[in-house]
C-alpha cells in the first residue's frame, strides 16, 4: 500500500474543482491569446481580444472561488502579507500554494490589462477611467502585456497539479504526471472556450479552423499524458475500481476526448465538439479531486 | 533556548482509557462532536476514530481478532508527531505555522486562514478543520503550559505513562532501554521515528510498536511533500513546452501557407 493512504482529505471539493476548471480555461486561453496575438494576422484579433477576456473574468471568478473557499475568507491576504508585518511579502517558492497565490494575482492582473487593452481597441469602454487605462496598453506594451499574461496563464493552467503532487495524498502525490495532464487540459478547454465565443466578437472561419486544429492535437496530448498518468500511478489505480474511475474513462477518455477528435477528424460543426471538451475538462478535475478526497485514512488503517 | 521536547508513547502499556484525549479537549477547550450527541462508530470499542481538528489527541484501539477468544487489542496514543522536517511547516503559505523554541510545530490560529494545504501535506492524517475556528488545527505539544514550566495535559492525565514527556535526548535513551528490555522477554518490539537520521529527520513524538507500522495507521516512509516538485514541475515544463510548439506550428503554417500564395519573403515569418 502506498504510504499516501495514511493522510487525511483537505475537503476540496466543489470550488476548488470549480477554480481548476475555470483557472485551466482562463490560463489556456490566455497563452492562445497570447500566441496569436504575437505571431497571428489582423483577422486574427477577435480571437486574442476574447482569449484575453476569458482570461480576465476567468482570474477573477479564480479568486473569489478560491477566497469562498477558505476557512477564514476575510484572511485571504495572509497568502500575500505576513499578517503580523504588513506589508512584508508572504512568499515561499517551494510551496505551489503559495507562489500559486502570486501566480494567481499576477495572471489577474496582465489579463485584466490586456482585455482592457482589447477592448479600448473595440471602443467599448465607456468608463472614462478604464478607457484610460484601456487605451494606454497598445502597440508594443500591449503585445509585451499579453505576453506575460500568456505565460503566467499556462503556469496558472499547470500549477494546480503540481499543488496536488505536493502533498501526500493518494493518487495525487504518487504520480508527477497531474501538472502536465491540467496543462494539456487547460489549453484544449481554452481552444474550446473560444471556438464557442469568439465568434461572437467576428472571429473568421479561418482562425476558428486553426483553433480546432490546435485542440486535436491538444487533445491528443491530454490523452498521452493521462495514459503516462494512470501508468505511473501503479496499483494506486485500484482507486479508480468504482464510480470515479467510470467517471474518468466514459466522461474525461469518452466524451471529453475521443468523442470530439472523431467530431473533428469528421469537420462536423466545430462547436458540439467545443461543449464536448469542456465537460471531459470538468470531469477530469472533478474525477481527480474526488477520487482521492473519498480516501479516509482511519477507514483504510481499520481495513474498511 | 531549551532543548527539543517531546513524546515517546510506549504502546505495550496503554490500556486505552482514553485519559489523555480528555484532558487534551478540556485544557484546549476544544468544542465537542456533533453537538455533544454521542455517535457510536459501530465497528469498534473506539468511537472518536480519528484525529482531527477538535481530537488533538486519540487513543486509537487496533482490535486483532481473528475468532472468538483467538486475537489481541493493541492500543496506542496518536497525536502530531511534531515531524523535525515538517510537511505542514513546508506548505503552510500563510506562515501560520511556525517551529517553536521546544523544536515543536504549533498552529497560529491567528494567522491561520483556513486553506487546509497542511492537511493534505501532513503524511500521518493528523491535521484537520476545527469548525469553531474555521482554521486547521493539531496538538501544540501545549506550547502555552510548557512556556510555564508545565507537561503537557496528556502526559500528565495518563494513568500508566504510556505517553511520556521530557527532552528527546533523554526520551530517547529511555526508549532503547525499553525496546531492549521487551526484546528479553521475547516481544517484537520496535521504535517508530526514533531515529535522527531516519525519516522526516525524526518525529517529536515518537513511538514504541510491537506490530507493523501500517497495523497502527503509521506510513513505513513518511515523506515531506515536496519530494515531487521537481519531478511534477519538469514534467509541467515539458508539457506546456510541447503545447506551446504546437500553438506556435499551428500559426508558422498558416503564415507560410500565406506567404506561398502571396509570394512574401522569409523575413515575414
Amino acid at each position: 500500500m502506498s504510504d499516501t493512504f495514511f493522510s487525511a482529505a483537505p475537503h476540496w471539493a466543489w470550488f476548488i474543482i470549480l477554480y481548476f476548471f475555470v483557472g485551466g480555461i482562463a490560463g489556456g486561453a490566455s497563452l492562445l491569446a497570447a500566441v496569436a496575438d504575437w505571431f497571428g494576422g489582423p483577422e486574427d484579433r477577435p480571437v486574442v481580444r476574447t482569449g484575453y477576456n476569458v482570461a480576465a473574468v476567468g482570474a477573477i471568478l479564480s479568486g473569489a472561488l478560491l477566497t469562498i473557499d477558505l476557512g477564514r475568507p476575510l484572511r485571504f491576504w495572509h497568502m500575500l502579507f505576513q499578517s503580523a508585518n504588513f506589508p512584508t511579502i508572504m512568499f515561499k517558492g517551494w510551496s505551489p500554494i503559495s507562489f500559486g497565490a502570486w501566480g494567481l494575482l499576477l495572471f489577474g492582473l496582465f489579463s485584466v490589462l490586456a482585455a482592457l487593452g482589447g477592448m479600448a481597441e473595440e471602443g467599448r469602454l465607456s468608463n472614462p477611467a478604464l478607457r484610460a487605462v484601456g487605451g494606454a496598453v497598445r502597440g508594443g506594451l500591449a503585445k509585451l502585456v499579453g505576453g506575460v499574461a500568456g505565460l503566467l496563464g499556462v503556469f496558472i493552467a499547470g500549477y494546480t497539479g503540481i499543488l496536488l503532487a505536493v502533498t501526500n495524498r493518494p493518487v495525487w502525490a504518487d504520480s508527477p504526471w497531474l501538472g502536465a495532464l491540467f496543462i494539456a487540459s487547460g489549453m484544449s478547454t481554452g481552444a474550446a472556450a473560444l471556438i464557442l465565443l469568439a465568434p461572437r466578437r467576428g472571429a473568421t472561419e479561418q482562425s476558428l479552423a486553426r483553433l480546432s486544429a490546435f485542440d486535436t492535437r491538444a487533445l491528443v496530448v491530454e490523452l498521452l499524458v493521462l495514459v503516462l498518468f494512470l501508468a505511473s500511478l501503479g496499483s494506486v489505480n485500484r482507486v479508480w475500481v468504482g464510480f470515479w474511475g467510470l467517471v474518468l474513462l466514459v466522461g474525461v477518455v469518452g466524451l471529453g476526448i475521443l468523442a470530439p477528435l472523431r467530431l473533428h477528424m469528421q469537420r462536423r460543426p466545430l462547436a458540439s465538439a467545443a461543449k464536448l471538451v469542456l465537460l471531459g475538462g470538468f470531469l477530469l478535475r472533478l474525477a481527480t479531486i474526488f477520487v482521492s478526497e473519498g480516501i479516509e485514512h482511519y477507514r483504510v488503517t481499520a481495513g474498511m | 533556548m531549551p532543548e527539543p521536547m517531546g513524546f515517546f508513547t510506549d504502546t505495550t502499556v496503554c490500556i486505552g482509557c482514553k485519559a489523555c484525549e480528555v484532558a487534551c479537549k478540556e485544557w484546549n477547550q476544544l468544542p465537542a462532536e456533533n453537538g455533544g450527541v454521542g455517535e457510536l462508530s459501530g465497528d469498534s470499542y473506539d468511537n472518536t476514530r480519528k484525529l482531527d481538528g477538535i481530537h488533538w489527541r486519540h487513543v486509537r484501539f487496533i482490535e486483532q481478532f481473528k475468532a472468538p477468544y483467538d486475537g489481541r487489542w493493541l492500543m496506542m496514543s496518536d497525536v502530531c508527531k511534531h515531524c523535525v522536517q515538517a510537511g505542514c511547516l513546508e506548505v503552510c503559505p500563510t506562515g501560520a505555522i511556525i517551529r517553536t523554541d521546544f523544536d515543536t510545530v504549533v498552529i497560529q490560529s491567528d494567522v491561520c486562514n483556513g486553506c487546509r494545504a497542511c492537511i493534505a501535506a501532513c503524511p500521518f492524517g493528523v491535521i484537520d478543520v476545527n469548525p469553531v475556528s474555521g482554521t486547521a488545527q493539531k496538538c501544540t505539544l501545549c506550547y502555552d503550559r510548557l512556556k510555564v514550566g508545565l507537561e503537557p495535559a496528556c502526559s500528565k492525565a495518563c494513568p500508566t505513562d504510556s505517553i511520556q514527556f521530557g527532552s528527546i535526548a533523554e526520551l530517547r535513551t529511555r526508549a532503547h532501554k525499553r525496546v531492549d528490555q521487551l526484546k528479553a522477554q521475547g516481544v517484537k518490539a520496535e521504535l517508530y521515528g526514533a531515529d535522527p537520521d531516519g525519516a522526516l529527520g525524526g518525529l517529536n513524538s515518537f513511538y514504541l510498536l510491537i506490530d507493523e507500522p501500517e497495523v497502527y495507521g503509521l506510513p513505513r516512509h513518511p515523506q515531506l511533500p515536496s519530494r515531487n516538485l521537481t519531478k511534477s514541475a519538469t514534467f509541467s515544463a515539458a508539457s506546456a513546452a510541447v503545447l506551446g510548439v504546437l500553438a506556435l506550428v499551428g500559426l508558422r503554417k498558416r503564415r507560410m501557407d500565406e506567404q506561398s500564395r502571396g509570394g512574401g519573403g522569409a523575413g515575414n515569418v
